[in-house]
């Protein structure tokens, strides 16, 4: 009996989505979210697999805009299986606890021709904390590009506890990146 | 008794050392399980030493061509073409070995920043279907090399106590 309620609110979302003209479709083999951190002073880029994301985007009314991230952190991509295996473990993402990562914007701004200044709140491990970044938009072949980089530091979410701590191995500062191409 | 040059001797026996530790720090770092602290600073500073390693063997080599070492001691001809054959594949393992693990480096998506101060150029990109075939080549050479170095010191040692000629003494400090 439980689904009933849940299909009339999926059914509600979806007219929602539906009444607004300027929802986006994204196109997630054209996107990529990663994030850059230094260790040892060793540049490492490394991408998540899963994520989905959700724009309201009319260039017309960019102040009107919406954006929402939602990752899957055990898709955490470092290119060895075992290390992907030991950043899901507690110290680190506790993907066990906190499976998903998120992003939802309060603001968007323009900030000038193909610019936008996004506000909103991360939630990485449990932790929220308010950002801002900025964000840029191009049209290319009928479909809009949006890149952007969120600068972080990653023990403001807990993430690399105990001996983990020490920034001097890894780097505080990490940069989620996105690249997201959307219709 | 002619000696090898100060030079060469100092490269052979600096070499030698950076070599054998690399080399041991290697097989421990691969050892440590998981994700720790200690396994990182391990594979830092292995790639350290391999790089070391790399750019004092280009000198050594360009030392080797610009100066003549000592003239061949008495020793039958066999002996003179095995040690022969074995100092162009050690100078040859020099190179391929740093090579081999630089390129493993890269091939897994992991820039080689020496001492942690600069960052060597990448000469290939991250590459999923090269990393295993690069690990396997940077293994067997390795190997190869341990065998070497070893077959290398016991015929010095061989040459030094029971032929008891000059063949160890002219490389000593």
């Amino acid at each position: 009996m439980k689904t009933l309620p849940k299909i009339a609110l999926v059914t509600l979302l979806g007219i929602t989505l539906a009444a607004s003209a300027a929802a986006l479709k994204t196109d997630p083999a054209k996107s990529t979210v990663s994030a850059t951190f230094k260790q040892m002073n060793v540049p490492i880029d490394a991408k998540f697999k899963q994520f989905t994301v959700a724009i309201d985007y009319d260039a017309a009314k960019p102040d009107a805009s919406k954006a929402s991230v939602e990752i899957n952190i055990a898709s955490f991509d470092l290119g060895d299986p075992e290390y992907n295996k030991e950043v899901t473990k507690k110290e680190w993402f506790n993907a066990a606890q906190f499976p998903k990562a998120s992003f939802v914007s309060s603001a968007i701004k323009s900030a000038g021709a193909g610019k936008l200044n996004v506000t909103g709140k991360l939630t990485i491990k449990g932790k929220t904390a308010d950002v801002t970044f900025p964000l840029t938009v191009k049209a290319e072949g009928g479909k809009q590009i949006f890149e952007g980089a969120l600068p972080i530091k990653r023990l403001a979410y807990n993430i690399g506890e105990g001996e983990w701590k020490d920034t001097s191995m890894v780097a505080d500062d990490v940069i989620i990146k996105f690249h997201v191409t959307a219709q | 008794m002619q000696r090898y040059t100060k030079t060469a001797i100092a490269l052979h026996w600096l070499i030698a050392l950076l070599i054998i530790a690399a080399f041991l720090l290697g097989l421990n770092m691969v050892e440590i399980k998981g994700f720790t602290p200690t396994k990182l600073k391990y594979f830092s500073w292995h790639k350290w030493l391999g790089v070391t390693v790399l750019g004092l063997a280009a000198i050594r080599l360009l030392w080797r061509l610009l100066n003549k070492p000592p003239a061949a001691l008495a020793m039958p001809r066999w002996q003179h073409l095995a040690a022969e054959g074995m100092h162009h594949l050690l100078y040859l393992l020099m190179f391929a070995v740093p090579v081999s693990g630089y390129l493993y480096s890269y091939a897994a998506g992991v820039p080689v920043v020496y001492l942690g101060l600069f960052e060597m150029p990448a000469v290939i990109g991250p590459n999923p279907e090269l990393k295993p075939v690069l690990k396997t080549v940077h293994y067997v050479l390795t190997m190869t090399m341990a065998g070497a170095v070893l077959a290398h010191a016991l015929a010095a040692i061989k040459h030094h106590l029971i032929d008891r000629d000059n063949t160890l003494k002219r490389m000593l400090p």
